[in-house]
């Protein structure tokens, strides 16, 4: 039986903890649970620990750009509170109800990504608990810091496996006075590739390059930030450098939406922006013409959905495909999700260099397998 | 335990290592040893027993081979112009100097990286790359020497990190060593993230002590289409700052913000003539990038904050020449202090930047009080302050009254919610200070990671962490019983 706990604040988390320590149970850290059926199984949890009363904004220095947020805070507050400073956390979830310590612990980053990176890039201090109950922080409230250890970054992308986020300080940006898209449509992977690399020229330097693509056909759109007459010339630049029928717009429908649906295969490719019209080429061969795909051009990194009726033996060759394709390439891909039936067949993670490294910092961590064990690359 | 067996061992490890990588790259003789007793931090010196200059990452891996099989621990060491003593050497211990390895292994401007040797320098790769346009942000004042696996060990910045980041931003993939002499790829390298943890991002910052970065994986950026450079100045150092705080709060991102006071001023002067305004108490220097017609209107509203705050000089560079010159005085800041005192330390901490009229005053006040000059260079665009301490060695107690002020600056930046350092990193001199910002628990929970990269302590020891904590040991007791039971009750309580 799982058993739900919500505790209110980092001392009563370590509590969680500590009693799962002594009554020997295992624990999955959890916000909203948008992204739950991410990663491997984890077998046997018996205590969910539930972030979503450790809430809100505990500080905001506007004159510091700086804030201080609780791990179940929803990102879409966050953001609600720091726009009436007229400030943003350049950090994007794909689901409206993410927590700010899902997106982080998952990894997850929207179109913002190619001029502000992702979670860990903008993370300054984050206070956690670890897998004993011992609350531990690292960094602290100063964009600026190279005292001790960046224990942040270890936590970016870790899936719960190494100790639970229960607050996270981050750095902020201005909020743009002005934003606008430019769009184009796109007919093959070549022309596609070739637009990414005019775009992110430095007369136009867009915040965001994304795809939105099924088969070779779709739409390739830039956002570009600034000040008003800014926005307006460099929309106007960039309008001349795609040609064949780009316009300047709002923000699309499909702009930093995942492309599939629950009952998909959620599949995130990293791929050098280079080759990226090869390595797309390479998924559409693997995966089928109608392959969906969407995300940041301009980063390589990329999303791409396949029906959840593949079967395990067809996705196990899919995949074997692509990541030969990525490897030779320089990048990676990984199942985010798949349907219960194929999930526990299929290698998820694909090679991940410094696996061994990463099993060794587990042991220090949680040599129980207490916190999300099994849910992570190599069975972490 | 490393010290008793050491001399023996050096002298094992020096015949092997001649044997593998030739006369050449194994340095015994005690006159050329010494040569390396320091970095950049002088004051910190110790003749290290052996130094080995490998030339490529298969022969750093003899070495730190060598170095397990012996017993031996060793330091990493790139140009030596760390500023907190990370590359001080071991007596009983092997110095690991990479500057042989420069070789810029591979540049893909169609992807936008490069693939370099840990003793590249660090300007070499905007300079390899210039001509097409590109350029390697993180840019450390001693850009012309320093090199980039020194960058990694001690996650640099520079004046342009307010916008651009830290080497932690521009790294995204690295060939290590660690100290059980494997040779191991992390992170992505090409792409922008690969599967697993950030080791990546946990190693760059780690000073030498996970391991030696062998190869590093840099992101290269597009020049900006333009950049203006624009000094103004003030008749105080708060009306910089307040400046400062205006063009942050118009919602701007300079490229770099940087403040000189007058007595710091007054050094540049006399090292470099930088010709700044006379009689200014203060100069900011706002560098703004991007697309142009950002930049010219940027350069409009900043112009306009820095007469509302009180500037009565405004220059403006109208082209690189002028804009070397806008720099000349901030880049020769701290080597030009040397003209005005004989001693000085040069500080580095970090405060909140709207605390910083408040802390430079009470600076000043610390000063005033112990009869010690404190000039200041700062960051101000991100709080970095590197406050300037000066005295006079041949002065009976001036040094220690010199490190009592330059330690209450940094009691200053904690006290504020500050960091101890920004760029120059904790190394010895700052290891100490560690419990200042952090709990034995933070601090024990960092050396987690350090037990899984370095289980054997070899990889620069006695840096960072004040009380090394011995890997292997079991967890701390815990009290079981009854705060298990209480937990209990609390978590059915807070079932929902």
């Amino acid at each position: 039986m799982v058993t739900v706990v919500a505790p209110t604040s980092a001392t009563e988390a370590a509590e969680v903890m500590r009693a799962a320590v002594s009554d020997e149970l295992t624990v999955l850290p959890r916000g909203a649970g948008t992204k739950a059926h991410w990663g491997g199984t984890q077998s046997n949890v018996d205590i969910v620990l539930d972030t979503r009363r450790m809430h809100g904004v505990t500080a905001h220095e506007p004159g510091d750009l700086v804030a201080t947020v609780r791990a179940g805070t929803p990102l879409r507050d966050v953001q609600a509170v720091l726009g009436l400073a007229g400030q943003r956390l350049a950090l994007e979830a794909g689901f409206t109800e993410a927590t700010v310590g899902g997106v982080l612990a998952a990894g997850e980053a929207g179109p913002l990504r190619l001029r502000h990176g992702s979670g860990r890039d903008l993370l300054i201090g984050v206070e956690f608990v670890r897998a004993d109950g011992v609350v531990a922080r690292s960094g602290g409230r100063v964009v600026k810091n190279v005292a001790g250890y960046d224990m942040g970054r270890l936590l970016c992308g870790s899936y719960g496996t190494l100790a639970v986020i229960t607050s996270a300080t981050f750095r902020l940006h201005p909020l743009p006075p002005a934003r606008t898209w430019v769009s184009r449509p796109v007919g093959t992977l070549d022309e596609m590739a070739d637009l990414v690399g005019e775009v992110m020229s430095a007369r136009v330097s867009p915040s965001s390059v994304e795809i939105d693509l099924r088969g070779t056909s779709g739409t390739l759109a830039a956002l570009i930030e600034g000040s008003r007459a800014g926005v307006d010339a460099r929309a106007e630049t960039a309008t001349r450098q795609l040609g064949g029928g780009a316009v300047i717009g709002d923000e699309p429908a499909w702009w930093g939406r995942y492309p599939f649906a629950p009952d998909d295969v959620a599949v995130k490719l990293a791929a050098p922006v280079g080759p990226l019209g090869s390595v797309l080429g390479a998924l559409r061969a693997a995966a089928g013409p109608g392959v969906a795909v969407r995300g940041s051009a301009g980063t390589g990194v990329l999303y791409a959905a396949l029906p959840g009726s593949t079967s395990a033996e067809h996705l196990h060759s899919t995949l074997a495909a692509l990541r030969s394709a990525l490897a030779e390439a320089g990048g990676s891909c990984v199942v985010l999700a798949a349907p219960p039936s194929i999930r526990d067949e299929i290698d998820l993670w694909g090679p991940v260099p410094g696996l061994a490294l990463m099993r060794r910092i587990k042991d220090q961590f949680d040599p129980a397998r207490r916190l999300a064990s099994g849910r992570f690359v190599g069975g972490i | 335990m490393v010290a008793a067996s050491a001399p023996a061992a050096v002298d094992v490890l020096a015949a092997r290592l001649r044997a593998e990588l030739g006369d050449a790259a194994v340095v015994t003789e005690e006159a050329a040893r010494r040569t390396y007793e320091c970095d950049g931090l002088a004051h910190f010196r110790a003749v290290p027993a052996l130094v080995v200059l490998p030339e490529s990452a298969e022969q750093v891996q003899t070495v730190v081979r060598a170095c397990r099989d012996e017993g031996v621990a060793w330091v990493a060491r790139g140009s030596g112009t760390g500023l907190s003593g990370g590359a001080l050497p071991l007596v009983d211990g092997v110095l690991i100097v990479t500057s042989r390895m420069r070789r810029i292994v591979q540049i893909d401007l169609s992807n936008g990286r490069a693939i370099l040797e840990p003793g590249v320098v660090n300007l070499a790769v905007s300079r390899a790359v210039s001509d097409d346009g590109w350029f390697y942000a993180p840019d450390p004042s001693s850009q012309l020497v320093c090199s980039i696996g020194g960058n990694v060990a001690e996650n640099s910045g520079g004046a342009h990190c307010v916008k651009y980041g830290f080497t932690v931003h521009h790294v995204t993939g690295l060939e290590i060593c660690t100290s059980d002499g494997e040779l191991v790829w992390l992170g992505a390298g090409q792409a922008a993230e690969a599967p697993g943890f950030d080791l990546v991002g946990v190693f760059v910052g780690s000073e030498g002590t996970l391991g030696i970065a062998t190869k590093v994986a840099v992101r290269l950026l597009r020049q900006p289409e333009a950049v203006t450079t624009l000094l103004a100045a003030f008749g105080t150092v708060a009306d910089a700052g307040a400046a400062t705080s205006a063009v942050i709060a118009a919602g701007l991102t300079p490229a770099a913000a940087e403040i000189m006071d007058a007595l710091a001023i007054e050094a540049a002067e006399q090292a470099v003539a930088c010709s700044y305004p006379a009689g200014a108490g203060a100069v900011l220097i706002v560098e703004l990038d991007g697309p142009a017609v950002e930049v010219a209107a940027e350069e409009a509203t900043v112009r306009k904050l820095c007469d509302g705050a009180g500037a009565f000089e405004i220059r403006v560079a109208a082209d690189s020449a002028e804009r070397a010159e806008i720099w000349k005085g901030r880049k020769s800041a701290f080597a030009a202090v040397g003209r005005i005192s004989p001693n000085y330390i040069v500080q580095d901490g970090v405060i909140p930047r709207t605390a910083l009229a408040e802390v430079l005053a009470e600076i000043d006040a610390l000063a005033a009080a112990s009869g010690i000059r404190v000039a200041n260079v700062f960051h101000a665009g991100d709080g970095n302050l590197h406050p300037l301490v000066l005295y006079d060695a041949t002065v009976p107690g001036e040094y220690e009254t010199a490190q009592r002020v330059s330690g209450a600056i940094l009691d200053l930046c904690v006290a504020r919610g500050g960091s101890i350092t920004g760029e120059h990193g904790v190394g010895v001199d700052k290891a100490d200070k560690l419990p200042r910002m952090f709990s034995g628990d933070d601090l024990e929970t960092m050396q987690l990671v350090r037990c899984a990269f370095d289980p054997t302590g070899l990889a620069n020891p006695g840096k960072v962490f004040p009380t090394p904590r011995l890997c292997g040991e079991p967890p701390r007791p815990r009290a079981a019983g009854d705060l298990a039971s209480q937990s209990r009750q609390q978590a059915g309580v807070l079932a929902w």
